[in-house]
C-alpha cells in the first residue's frame, strides 16, 4: 500500500480522492488476504465496517468531518464494542457480545473512524508473545515463525502488515510498547488517567492504560487527540484541558536533555539492540540533544513488584467471570462451587490461572503485608527514582525490550523468561508515566528493534516531538515487511 | 455462678440516596427483578464504579451526629468472595480506613441513662438477592439491590443485656431516620442488625467467645434472639461445654438460634484497596456544608423542650422518639401556647387514636394546627375536657375547623350564668330530697346535684361554674 500515514489518508479523503467506504474496503481486502496467515484479528465484520464507513462519508458530505473522519482503525479485543464480539482473547468471553461501547470506542466513533475489527491479544492481556490467546497465536509479519510480542500483538501485527492504518492497544506492563518494538511500529502508553478505562476490560486497574499504535509518532499524536479526555465514568480519569498532541511535533531538539538510565544498558541486553539504541542516541545528538547518565536504581525490582501487584488486582478483577451472568459456563457441574470451579478451570487459560493464583496468594491473610504492602512501598520508590531523574533530563531513553522477537513456542514454557521481556517497560506503568516505543533498526535476522522513550507526567507532546524529529531523520518506521508489501 | 452478658451490635443501614453508591441506578424498593440493575450493577466486563457523593454526605451527617472522628482521607477496599448475588465477585467496602471512627450514643433503659461508644461506621455496597423459592431446584438472582449504599455502624461491646441492646438499636434507628440518612424501614431491610453475643463470669476481665447472630430485622427478634443465645451459652458452659466462635441465624418460628458457619469456614476475604476508586477526601468546607443541613438532634431537642415547654424529662424523651413526632408536638404547642397541655394531648388522646388506627404520626388525620386550636379552646374556657374529646373526634373524622365543629355540634360550654341558674333552679326543685340531704350535712348529695345539672345542660355547663353557683344557692336558701 502506498500512502499509509494517517495525515496522508485524511488528506486523500478530504480531497475526495477516495471515500471512507473505498478505503475501508481496501483494508478489508488486505485483511482477507493476510489475516489467515497472521491471525491478527479475532473478529472481522465487513458489513459493520462498511456501514460505519458509510456514516463517515455522510458526515463528510454534510461538512462535519473531523481531522481523521473516514480513516479506519482496528481495535484491540479488550474494548467493549456495542454489537461486536468482545472476547479479551479468552474462552471465558468467546461468546460475549458487548451491549455497550467503551469510552475509547465512543471517541473513535465520534471522530468518524470506522472499525476494521477486533484484534487478537494475549488472554486478558496477560502475556508478552500473544501466545496465550484462546484464538491462537499471532504471527510476526516480519517473520511468521516469530512472535509479535504482547499483549497487543494483534494490533501491532495488523499495523506492521498494513492491514490497518492504525490500531488501539492497552499497556499494563508494556503491552503496547513491547509488541510495537517487536513489530517495528510506533506505540504510546499515555500518562495513567489520560485515557478513560471505561469499557476496557480490566487486567490490573492501577496500571492499565490505553494508547495508540501506528507506523509513526505523528500518527500517534493524531490518535491521542481522539482518545484522551475526561470521562466521569472512570474515577481515575484526569480532569484536564484537552491538548493538541501535534502542537510540538516540529519543534527542534536543540537543548533537549536525554537521560540514559545505566540500569537499562546493563547485563541482559542483546548486543544488536544495544548498538541500535546507541545509534539512535547518536542521531538525536546530531539533532541537538545532549545526554546525561541517570540511575533508576529501584527499577531492578520492577518485575517482582509488578508480579505481585498486577496479579493481585487481576485476581479480583477477573472474579466477575463466574459463569453466572454472561460468558462461558461449564456444560456440566454438580453444585454451585462445582459450577464456579469447572467454569473457571475450563474458561481460563494457564497463564491467567497462574496469575489469579499468585494474586490470591499475595492478598491472602498473613501474606498481604509481606507481599502486597511491600510491593506498594517499592512502587513508590520506583516512582521517586523517576522524579529525581526528571530533574536533570527531559526524556528518558533506552531499549524497549532486551531483545528482538523470539520464536513462537521459544519461551512459552518458561514464564519467568517471558516476564523478563517487560524489564524496561514495567517501571513506567508502576510510576504512571507515559512511555513510547519507536523503531530504531533491525537485527541480523531482519527483525525490528524498538527504542523506548519515557517522559514525565503529561509530557506526551514532548515525547512525540522527540520521536517525530527522529523519524524525520530516519526511515525505520516506514519500512515494511518485504513479503507483505 | 453468676454470668454477665456482653453484646456489641453491627447495624447495616441503607442510606436514603436516590441512586446507588457506585452507579446511577435507582434504589427504590419493590421493582420487578433486575429492572434496576445497570451495566455497572451486573458487573459487565469493563464497567467501573463512580462514588455517589450523596452516600458520603449521609456518612458525614452520621459522624457529626454522634460526635465521631471523620477520617479526612478514607479508603474503599475490595472484599473478595464468590456468590451468585455478588456480581463482581467482590464487595466494595471500607476496612482499614473507614469514614467514621468513634462517637457515642446515649440510651435510656428504664430510669437510667447510659452512653454506648461506637467503634466505627463505614460505607459499602449491598449485594443482590438470591431467590431460592419459585424456581424448582434452581436459584433466581435479583440484582436490584446490588450496589445499594449501606452504612455499617459498629458499636463497642458495651451492652450488658438484651434490653440495652434493644435500647441502643432503637436510639440508633431514631437517629438515622431523624437525620434523614435512612428510611428506617426494617421490613424492607433498610435497618438490619447483627448481634455479637458472649457471656463471662461476673468479675472476669476477658470477654467470652462470641457468636454473631446475623440479620435481625425487628427489635422484637433482636431481644428474643439475644435472650435465647445468652441462655444457650450459659447452659452450654454450665454443662461443661465450650463456645466456638460462629455465625448463627435466628429462627423466629422456633425462637432459637442455629449455626450458619463456624470460624473454620470463615472466608479469607483478601481485602485490598480498590484501585478503581480514589481515596475519599473530606475537606473542611464540605463537612461544614453538610453540618449546616443537620437538623436539631434528639438530645438537644429534649433539653430545649423541658426548658421551653416545661415538659418532664420523660415526656421530652417520648416526644423526641421521632422527628415527625417532635415536629408535631412543637407545632401544636406553638399553636396553643400550652406546652404541657399539648404534650398530654399528643401522648394521650392522639397517640391512643393513632395506635388504634395503626397510623404513624405522619398520617395523623388531625393536624398539629387543629390540635393546637382545640387546646386553645380548652384554655379559654370554651371547651371542657369532655367536650374537647368530642371535638377531637370531629377533627379525626375530618369535619372541619375546631370552631366549626363546636358550632355545628353545639359543643360550646355554657357561659351565660342566667341560663345556668335557671337549670340549677329546676334541678333543685326536681330533687328536693337531695337538697334536704345536703342541708342535713350529707356532702355526697352535692355531687349528685352537680351530676344532674351537668346532665340537664347536656354536658355544656362549665363544671367549676356549676359548683360555685350551686353551692351559693344551697347556702343562701
Amino acid at each position: 500500500m502506498s500512502a499509509t500515514s494517517l495525515s496522508a489518508l485524511a488528506a486523500q479523503l478530504a480531497a475526495g480522492q477516495v471515500s471512507s467506504r473505498e478505503l475501508a474496503q481496501q483494508y478489508l481486502d488486505r485483511i482477507a488476504a493476510l489475516n489467515p496467515a497472521l491471525n491478527a484479528f479475532i473478529t472481522v465484520d465487513a458489513e459493520k465496517t462498511l456501514a460505519e464507513a458509510t456514516v463517515a462519508d455522510a458526515l463528510r458530505a454534510t461538512g462535519r468531518a473531523g481531522p481523521l473522519t473516514g480513516v479506519p482503525i482496528a481495535h484491540k479485543d479488550i474494548f467493549c464494542t456495542d454489537g461486536w464480539l468482545t472476547t479479551c482473547g479468552s474462552k471465558m468471553l468467546h461468546n460475549f457480545v458487548a451491549p455497550y461501547d467503551a469510552h475509547v470506542i465512543q471517541q473513535f466513533k465520534a471522530a468518524g473512524m470506522p472499525s476494521l475489527g477486533k484484534t487478537n491479544m494475549d488472554e486478558f492481556a496477560m502475556g508478552s508473545s500473544n501466545e496465550t490467546s484462546y484464538f491462537g497465536a499471532v504471527k510476526n509479519p516480519w517473520n511468521p515463525a516469530y512472535v509479535p510480542g504482547g499483549s497487543s500483538g494483534g494490533a501491532a501485527a495488523c499495523v506492521a502488515a498494513r492491514m490497518a492504518p492504525a490500531a488501539t492497544g492497552t499497556d499494563t506492563g508494556g503491552s503496547i510498547r513491547q509488541p510495537a518494538a517487536l513489530c517495528g511500529i510506533t506505540g504510546l502508553k499515555p500518562t495513567y488517567g489520560l485515557v478513560s478505562r471505561y469499557g476496557m476490560i480490566a487486567f490490573a486497574s492501577s496500571l492499565d492504560q490505553a494508547g495508540p499504535m501506528a507506523p509513526s509518532a505523528e500518527d500517534c499524536a493524531l490518535l491521542l487527540n481522539v482518545m484522551t479526555g475526561f470521562d466521569s465514568r472512570d474515577s481515575t480519569s484526569l480532569e484536564r484541558e484537552k491538548e493538541d498532541y501535534t502542537r510540538d511535533l516540529n519543534q527542534p531538539l536543540a537543548g533537549l536533555r536525554v537521560g540514559l538510565p545505566k540500569e537499562f544498558f546493563a547485563e541482559g541486553l542483546n548486543n544488536e539492540v544495544a548498538a541500535a539504541v546507541d545509534a539512535a542516541v547518536a542521531e538525536l545528538k546530531k539533532l541537538g540533544a545532549t545526554t546525561v547518565e541517570i540511575s533508576l536504581a529501584n527499577s531492578k525490582l520492577a518485575i517482582p513488584v509488578y508480579y505481585v501487584l498486577a496479579p493481585a488486582e487481576a485476581s479480583s478483577n477477573l472474579s466477575r467471570f463466574d459463569g453466572v451472568r454472561y460468558g462461558y459456563r461449564a456444560p456440566e457441574y454438580g453444585n454451585l462451587d462445582d459450577m464456579y470451579c469447572k467454569t473457571r478451570a475450563q474458561g481460563f487459560g494457564a497463564e491467567v490461572k497462574r496469575r489469579i493464583l499468585i494474586g490470591a496468594y499475595v492478598l491472602s491473610h498473613g501474606y498481604y503485608d509481606a507481599y502486597y504492602l511491600q510491593a506498594q512501598k517499592i512502587r513508590r520508590l520506583i516512582a521517586d527514582d523517576f522524579n529525581e531523574a526528571f530533574k536533570v533530563c527531559d526524556v528518558i531513553l533506552g531499549p524497549t525490550a532486551p531483545g528482538t522477537a523470539f520464536k513462537l513456542g521459544e519461551k512459552s514454557d518458561d514464564p519467568v523468561e517471558m516476564y523478563l521481556n517487560d524489564l524496561y517497560t514495567i517501571p513506567a506503568n508502576l510510576a504512571g508515566l507515559p512511555g513510547m516505543s519507536l523503531p530504531c533498526g533491525f537485527d541480523a535476522k531482519g527483525l525490528p528493534i524498538g527504542l523506548q522513550l519515557v517522559g514525565n507526567y503529561f509530557s506526551e507532546a514532548k515525547m512525540l516531538n522527540v520521536a517525530h524529529q527522529y523519524q524525520r531523520a530516519t526511515d525505520w518506521h516506514s519500512r515494511q515487511p518485504e513479503g507483505l508489501k | 455462678m453468676k454470668w454477665e452478658t456482653v453484646i456489641g451490635l453491627e447495624v447495616h443501614t441503607q442510606l436514603a440516596t436516590r441512586s446507588k453508591i457506585f452507579s446511577g441506578s435507582s434504589t427504590a424498593f419493590g421493582a420487578a427483578p433486575n429492572t434496576q440493575a445497570s451495566a455497572v450493577d451486573i458487573a459487565l466486563p469493563g464497567v467501573l464504579p463512580v462514588l455517589n457523593k450523596g452516600a458520603v454526605e449521609c456518612a458525614i451527617k452520621f459522624g457529626l451526629a454522634i460526635g465521631a472522628t471523620l477520617n479526612r482521607v478514607n479508603v474503599f477496599d475490595r472484599k473478595n468472595y464468590f456468590y451468585p448475588d455478588l456480581p463482581k465477585g467482590y464487595q466494595i467496602s471500607q476496612l482499614a480506613k473507614p469514614i467514621v471512627e468513634g462517637g457515642a450514643l446515649t440510651i435510656q433503659v428504664g430510669d437510667s441513662e447510659r452512653t454506648i461508644n461506637l467503634t466505627r461506621a463505614h460505607m459499602e455496597e449491598d449485594a443482590g438477592k438470591s431467590l431460592h423459592e419459585d424456581f424448582h431446584g434452581m436459584t433466581g438472582i435479583d440484582l436490584n439491590r446490588a450496589g445499594t449504599p449501606l452504612l455499617e455502624i459498629v458499636s463497642e461491646p458495651e451492652m450488658r443485656s438484651s434490653a440495652e441492646a434493644v435500647a441502643y438499636a432503637r436510639a440508633l434507628h431514631t437517629l438515622v431516620t431523624w437525620i434523614g440518612i435512612c428510611d428506617g424501614n426494617m421490613q424492607e431491610g433498610s435497618f438490619r442488625v447483627d448481634a455479637n453475643v458472649s457471656v463471662r463470669p461476673v468479675g472476669q476481665a476477658e470477654f467470652g467467645t462470641r457468636r454473631e447472630i446475623k440479620n435481625l430485622n425487628s427489635f422484637k427478634f433482636l431481644q428474643q434472639a439475644i435472650d435465647y443465645e445468652v441462655r444457650w451459652q450459659i447452659e452450654t458452659l454450665e454443662d461443661g461445654g465450650r463456645i466456638e466462635q460462629a455465625t448463627v441465624l435466628f429462627d423466629p418460628d422456633t425462637g432459637e438460634t442455629r449455626m450458619m458457619r463456624s470460624k473454620e469456614d470463615a472466608h479469607d476475604y483478601r481485602y485490598f484497596p480498590d484501585p478503581d476508586l480514589l481515596p475519599v477526601k473530606l475537606d473542611e468546607s464540605w463537612i461544614e456544608q453538610v453540618r449546616a443541613t443537620l437538623p436539631e438532634l434528639p438530645a438537644a431537642m429534649q433539653t430545649r423542650f423541658q426548658a421551653e415547654y416545661g415538659v418532664s424529662p420523660y415526656d421530652a424523651a417520648v416526644l423526641t422518639g421521632s422527628r415527625a413526632l417532635a415536629d408535631y408536638f412543637e407545632a401544636a404547642a406553638k399553636a396553643c401556647g400550652q406546652g404541657k397541655l399539648a404534650a398530654n394531648w399528643v401522648m394521650g388522646e392522639l397517640s391512643a387514636a393513632l395506635n388504634k388506627a395503626d397510623l404513624g404520626i405522619e398520617q395523623s388525620p388531625v393536624s398539629a394546627a387543629h390540635l393546637g386550636a382545640l387546646i386553645a379552646r380548652i384554655q379559654d374556657g370554651t371547651l371542657s375536657g369532655k367536650l374537647a374529646k368530642q371535638v377531637f373526634e370531629g377533627l379525626w373524622e375530618g369535619a372541619g375547623e375546631v370552631d366549626t365543629i363546636i358550632e355545628a355540634r353545639g359543643l360550646k360550654q355554657m357561659s351565660d350564668s342566667g341560663e345556668l341558674e335557671k337549670i340549677i333552679d329546676e334541678v333543685m326543685a326536681a330533687n328536693a330530697k337531695s337538697v334536704e340531704e345536703f342541708r342535713a350535712g350529707k356532702e355526697k348529695a352535692f355531687n349528685a346535684l352537680v351530676g344532674q345539672v351537668m346532665k340537664a345542660s347536656k354536658g355544656k355547663a362549665n363544671p367549676a361554674q356549676v359548683n360555685d353557683l350551686l353551692k351559693a344557692k344551697l347556702q343562701s336558701q
